[in-house]
């Protein structure tokens, strides 16, 4: 895991120059190894690069809904600006290549400026969005970004040059299980970073009371529009990557089902938990690969499969209800996973209550 | 000039719909300061249900005066139980808890609802629009010139079914003792507890009250619009709530002023642009509200107490 601000307590393992650098290396060398390993597989490469995906989405999502308080039910259309502005870019470029270089790492560094393309054009649209949005109480963003969701949906389902609704096909394929799991690591890196920092102090005074936050010379709307940004351009990055391993993108990719779907990996993680909303996001998207698996191998009926599939989603309304009602804090609440491991494991000093 | 008259009218009808519905917003919000996330979906139900009772009914007696009323009675009936239920337990548990509780709660039962009537098991109705019975046969009421302006028979009839179902609601609040516990409850609701106002009962009633305008609504909508479909009440749902932001969340008479205006606009646009931006009209106008009139047109500015 990351490290983050060591408290004075803990014996220093490391020198303190090295502390930061050491996670990236660590980090760099394991997705280079299981780069490396998975290069067999596809199967494994395409559910591992949805569940890197997933974790982008929630983990960026939390800083939004968790830390922050307010809550965004419009993630999908973030997305689909990243996917969109990145497929474009990427589609521009497909029969260029840098000279000199490998053609991997030429594909790579094409896909890393299409990828960071897709999030900046997803942090403008955030801060469109947000601004007039944040500016109110927490309640009218979830209907703005709901709305803007949706018409992001039409905007390209009308739009001839974004292939309308049929999607954008020929995407050049170039997403590789290190990219998809190295925006992850910075991902969690940048919500842990931020988790700590003194601006993600305030966002948590923003989200345990607004008016204290304020009075305590909290510049509440700066602080809500800039985590929106934030955790917009890392939906651009996940939709980006999502373009870059999925034959076609097409509008209904980016519905609001695929906003639902973040938003209870991140309530059901636990509000203002990274690792709860990577945890959360994790299993919600091997089990229903998995549900799907199983009922493909029990019965040669696939319609069966795909009632079951279609029963998702008013199962995860109906968590979401019952999650309010029994547990609001969601799984980890705002703890991260080593504040709840069992005693006898070592234990990390708590940074942030 | 002809087309500016068509689409007034136009407008105007569509506009009184948004108006039902967003009446339904607006008291929740005033009584609760909860926007009611599920309530385009309660509708979508109501129009469920009058579809059924449609076809129990059969073409013939669908169309008299009194099948057309059962209709309604009917989807109006059962929405304003699908609301009892919705508040008792799902927000009444909530009503203490941080108000953040009860909005993902909304936005859980809006979800669960909307795909939930996707699916194509047994009796629920899948996904796929259907067709509305005419329970009203489509005339012409007034032609003007050579057919350059026309008002249909059911333009006519909607308006006044949401005239009367607004008047009616309006002598409600004002003029009742009921309704002067609701504004006392919209007012201060530990205050009115303490005056001896049955609170519980007083937002009970209010969501009755909303879900039911909310199934009349959509009854009217599909006859306008002619089809159902699960997903009716995201939409029609999001451009009422649109319509009682812009009149002001929590006033009455700002409400149907601003779902005038939206169904207006929303005309005026599509008519002088392209059908397709429909979507996008009640959106935009919500984003230039939020940024220059976040309060609405009647809507106080209320400091927010610590």
């Amino acid at each position: 895991m990351v490290e983050s601000a060591a408290p004075a307590a803990t014996p220093a393992l490391l020198p303190a120059w090295a502390r930061g650098v050491t996670p990236v290396v660590i980090a760099l060398g394991a997705l280079a190894f299981a780069q490396w390993s998975s290069g067999g597989s596809p199967f494994f490469v395409y559910i591992a690069s949805v569940v890197g995906v997933n974790c982008i989405l929630a983990v960026s999502l939390n800083i939004v809904n968790g830390m922050t308080g307010q809550f965004s039910i419009g993630h999908a259309g973030f997305m689909a600006v990243g996917a969109y502005t990145a497929g474009k870019i990427s589609l521009a470029f497909a029969d260029t290549a840098v000279a000199g270089v490998p053609v991997v790492a030429s594909d790579q560094l094409f896909l890393l400026i299409s990828l960071l393309a897709g999030g900046t054009g997803a942090a403008l649209f955030g801060f469109l969005v947000g601004l007039p949005s944040l500016r109110l109480r927490g309640d009218y963003l979830a209907i703005v970004t709901l709305g803007f969701g949706e018409i992001i949906r039409v905007i390209v389902q009308n739009t001839p040059a974004l292939g309308a609704a049929l999607g954008l096909s020929g995407i050049p394929q170039t997403s590789t299980l290190f990219m998809v799991w190295f925006w992850v690591f910075v991902t969690v890196l940048v919500a842990r970073r931020i988790a700590h920092s003194s601006h993600g102090r305030s966002l948590w005074a923003i989200r345990e009371d607004e008016v204290a936050a304020e009075a305590m010379g909290v510049d509440t709307t700066a602080y809500k529009v800039r985590s929106f940004v934030i955790s917009s351009f890392f939906a651009g990055v996940a939709g980006g990557l999502f373009a870059h391993f999925i034959p076609i993108i097409n509008p209904n990719s980016f519905g609001f089902v695929k906003s639902m779907e973040v938003v209870v990996m991140v309530v059901a993680g636990g509000l203002g938990s990274t690792t709860g909303a990577i945890v959360a996001a994790v299993a919600l998207t091997l089990l229903p690969e998995g549900l799907r698996t199983a009922f493909n191998a029990f019965s040669s009926d696939p319609a069966l499969a795909q009632k079951a599939d279609q029963i998702r989603m008013p199962i995860y309304g109906l968590l979401l209800v019952v999650l309010m009602l029994a547990r609001p804090q969601g799984l980890f609440g705002t703890r991260e996973v080593w504040d709840v491991l069992p005693r006898w494991l070592p234990r990390r000093r708590k940074g942030v209550a | 000039m002809s087309d500016f008259i068509q689409h007034l009218i136009n407008g105007i009808a569509s506009g009184t719909i948004y108006a039902l519905i967003a009446l339904g917003y607006t008291m929740v919000y005033g009584v609760l300061k909860l926007i009611n996330f599920a309530h385009g979906d309660v509708m979508m139900v109501g129009v469920y249900v009058g579809y059924a009772t449609a076809f129990q009914l059969g073409r013939a007696a669908r169309t008299t005066l009194w099948g057309v009323l059962a209709i309604f009675l009917v989807a109006m009936a059962a929405c304003a139980l699908i609301g009892f239920l919705i508040e008792r337990f799902a927000y009444r548990p909530l009503r203490d808890k941080p108000r953040l509780t009860a909005l993902i709660t909304a936005i859980g039962i809006s979800f669960a609802l909307s795909y939930g009537f996707q699916l194509d098991f047994g009796p629920l109705p899948g996904a796929a629009p259907r067709a509305f019975p005419e329970v009203i046969q489509p005339t012409e009421w007034l032609v003007l010139g050579d057919r350059e302006v026309v008002v249909w028979n059911w333009q006519v009839i909607s308006l006044l079914i949401a005239a009367a179902l607004m008047v009616g609601l309006q002598y409600l609040v004002f003029r009742t003792r009921f309704g002067r516990a609701m504004r006392a409850v919209s007012f201060d609701h530990r205050v009115a507890g303490l005056m001896g106002i049955p609170t519980d009962r007083v937002i009970a009633v209010t969501f009755m009250l909303g879900s039911a305008l909310a199934a009349g609504a959509g009854i009217l909508y599909a006859i306008k619009d002619t089809s159902v479909q699960p997903l009716m009440g995201l939409y029609v749902g999001l451009k009422a709530f649109v319509a009682a932001v812009v009149g002001g969340i929590g006033n009455v008479p700002g409400a149907m002023v601003g779902a005038l205006l939206l169904g207006l606009i929303e005309e005026f646009v599509v008519g002088y642009t392209a059908s397709s931006w429909r979507e996008a009209v009640a959106f935009g106008v919500l984003i230039l509200v939020l940024l220059f009139k976040p309060e609405g047109l009647f809507g106080r500015v209320a400091a927010e107490k610590v």
